[in-house]
């Protein structure tokens, strides 16, 4: 009994390592688009200062479109929760256009997923990055300048492996929040392992559902040893 | 001919005029210190020189060359800047020294970054990084700290991080050497061993300009000294003559404001 509901709970897991996984590779390089567009400076107005101090118009020249965006729908996707986001995926193209985008198969689910998760989790990524970046002090750059070091190389050779290293730590944190989100994906009815584990009630077997935990807590400790493995190799520095 | 020219340099931030008509000049082999109280425009100046700021006003030119003219954007392209700012080396009050490199690592890195411009680079590199490591352990052996290569900085006391600056800047031979308020950030036992190093760069001829407010270390390094304040400079001379005998009232307000703390 033990190793069919094993096996079958490991098909389920091999589901969620998929969410995992796919939603790491695309949100990670977003998160990092994300995190400059919020930090965008471009100000289409700016040609209106000249109009006077205190004018109407004046205020108007500070303001950043690309930046007021990002933080409105990072606003949007950190303020309400990640359930709606996937339901509102999911069923939205389908009620809205008549128009179900996602297919109706398995697969169609777990890629409205992924978008789901991809878009929650590079909102979160977003904002990390954008600390790690605005953390490294001015001076830094402002070393490397002097030091005549063209904009690539101090980005390259001073100010990366700074960020890396204060990211690092809420990074992992919200890593391993994502591998527990993962289930989710279950109100849309892609069977990753807890959703495997349900199915078990219907046969009177609860034991499954609980046994779920425990690949969670492999899984979740192999990261921690990545992760301290990682913050260990960037401790000789502060 | 002054190594150094600066004329008329102006600075605005927004609406507010930190710097108004800025003139002075700076021979080779001489020490320039800059005082005045906090806000008077000294760093900003500094800054300026260094092309951390752009000037609204002015020219700065360097051996007869203009680096800075804020009349013809040509001068102020990026790519030249990055090459001007060699006429000048720089020293913070922060230190500001890579956390991640060693002592020497942080000496060598500028160089090492530069030399893979030189044409000779591919052919030569292991002599040119010989080289550039040879030179970067004599700067810290002439700072005292050669037992320190590869300490990295947050291993190093504040003294001893402003020291391995100092040799960073060195590194790159600047014409002119710039020091922005060096010793501001170190407890006091330890701003003794960067002002040491400092004069015995004086006494070298090195070309230097340093913001400071230890004015007796002023007047015993510089050869000439400039008192800034509101962004206007109100007294420049010989360093003894600006501190012992100021012929504004402004400075000598100034220097027995100093002598009370």
């Amino acid at each position: 009994m033990l190793a069919t509901v094993t096996a079958s709970l490991l098909e389920g897991f091999g589901t969620t390592l998929q969410l995992f996984f796919l939603t790491l590779v695309f949100s990670l390089p977003i998160g990092l688009l994300v995190a400059f567009g919020s930090m965008s400076k471009w100000a289409p107005f700016r040609f209106l200062r000249r109009m006077g101090e205190g004018s109407r118009l004046a205020a108007l020249a500070d303001f950043r479109p690309i930046s007021a965006l990002v933080s409105v729908i990072v606003w949007v996707i950190r303020g309400t929760p990640l359930v709606l986001q996937l339901i509102v995926i999911y069923y939205g193209p389908g009620l809205l256009f008549d128009n179900n985008i996602w297919g109706s198969g398995n697969q169609g689910r777990v890629i409205a997923t992924i978008a789901a998760f991809v878009i929650n989790y590079s909102c979160y990524f977003s904002v990390i990055y954008r600390g790690g970046i605005e953390g490294v002090p001015a001076g830094q750059r402002e070393a490397g300048e002097v030091l005549g070091m063209t904009k690539r190389q101090i980005f390259a050779r001073v100010t990366l492996l700074q960020m890396v290293k204060r990211v690092i730590p809420p990074m992992s944190n919200e890593i391993i929040t994502l591998v527990k989100d993962t289930s989710l994906a279950r109100v849309i009815a892609v069977t990753e392992v807890i959703k495997a584990g349900e199915t078990y009630l219907k046969r009177g077997l609860i034991w499954p559902l609980f046994y779920t935990a425990v690949f969670y807590l492999v899984f979740v400790g192999l990261l921690t040893i990545l992760f301290n493995f990682i913050e260990r190799r960037l401790s000789y520095f502060k | 001919m002054p190594i150094l020219e600066v004329s008329n340099l102006e600075k605005h931030f927004g609406a507010t005029q930190v710097l108004k008509n800025i003139s002075f000049s700076l021979e080779k082999g001489q020490a320039l210190a800059i005082i005045g109280s906090s806000g008077s425009g000294k760093t900003t100046m500094l800054r300026c020189l260094n092309f951390l700021e752009t000037p609204s006003g002015g020219t700065i030119s360097v051996n007869g060359e203009t680096l800075f003219d804020a009349k013809d954007p040509a001068t102020q392209r990026e790519k030249e800047v990055r090459k001007k700012r060699l006429h000048f080396g720089m020293v913070f009050q922060s230190f500001n020294l890579f956390p991640q490199y060693t002592a020497l690592q942080n000496i060598m890195l500028a160089s090492q970054l530069l030399a893979k411009e030189r044409p000779d680079y591919k052919s030569h590199k292991r002599e040119i990084f010989h080289e550039i490591e040879e030179q970067a352990r004599d700067l810290l052996g002439r700072m005292g700290l050669s037992d320190r290569a590869d300490h990295y900085p947050h291993q190093l006391s504040g003294g001893q991080q402003q020291r391995v600056a100092i040799a960073r800047a060195l590194a790159l031979h600047p014409d002119i050497l710039c020091f922005d308020e060096p010793t501001s950030a170190l407890d006091p036992e330890l701003t003794g061993e960067v002002l040491k190093v400092i004069r015995s760069l004086a006494e070298q001829k090195t070309t230097m300009i340093i913001v400071t407010h230890e004015m007796m270390f002023a007047r015993d390094v510089a050869d000439q000294i400039i008192f800034m304040d509101g962004g206007v400079i109100v007294e420049q001379g010989d360093a003894r003559q600006v501190i012992d005998h100021p012929r504004e009232e402004r400075t000598r307000q100034f220097l027995s404001k100093t002598r009370e703390s």
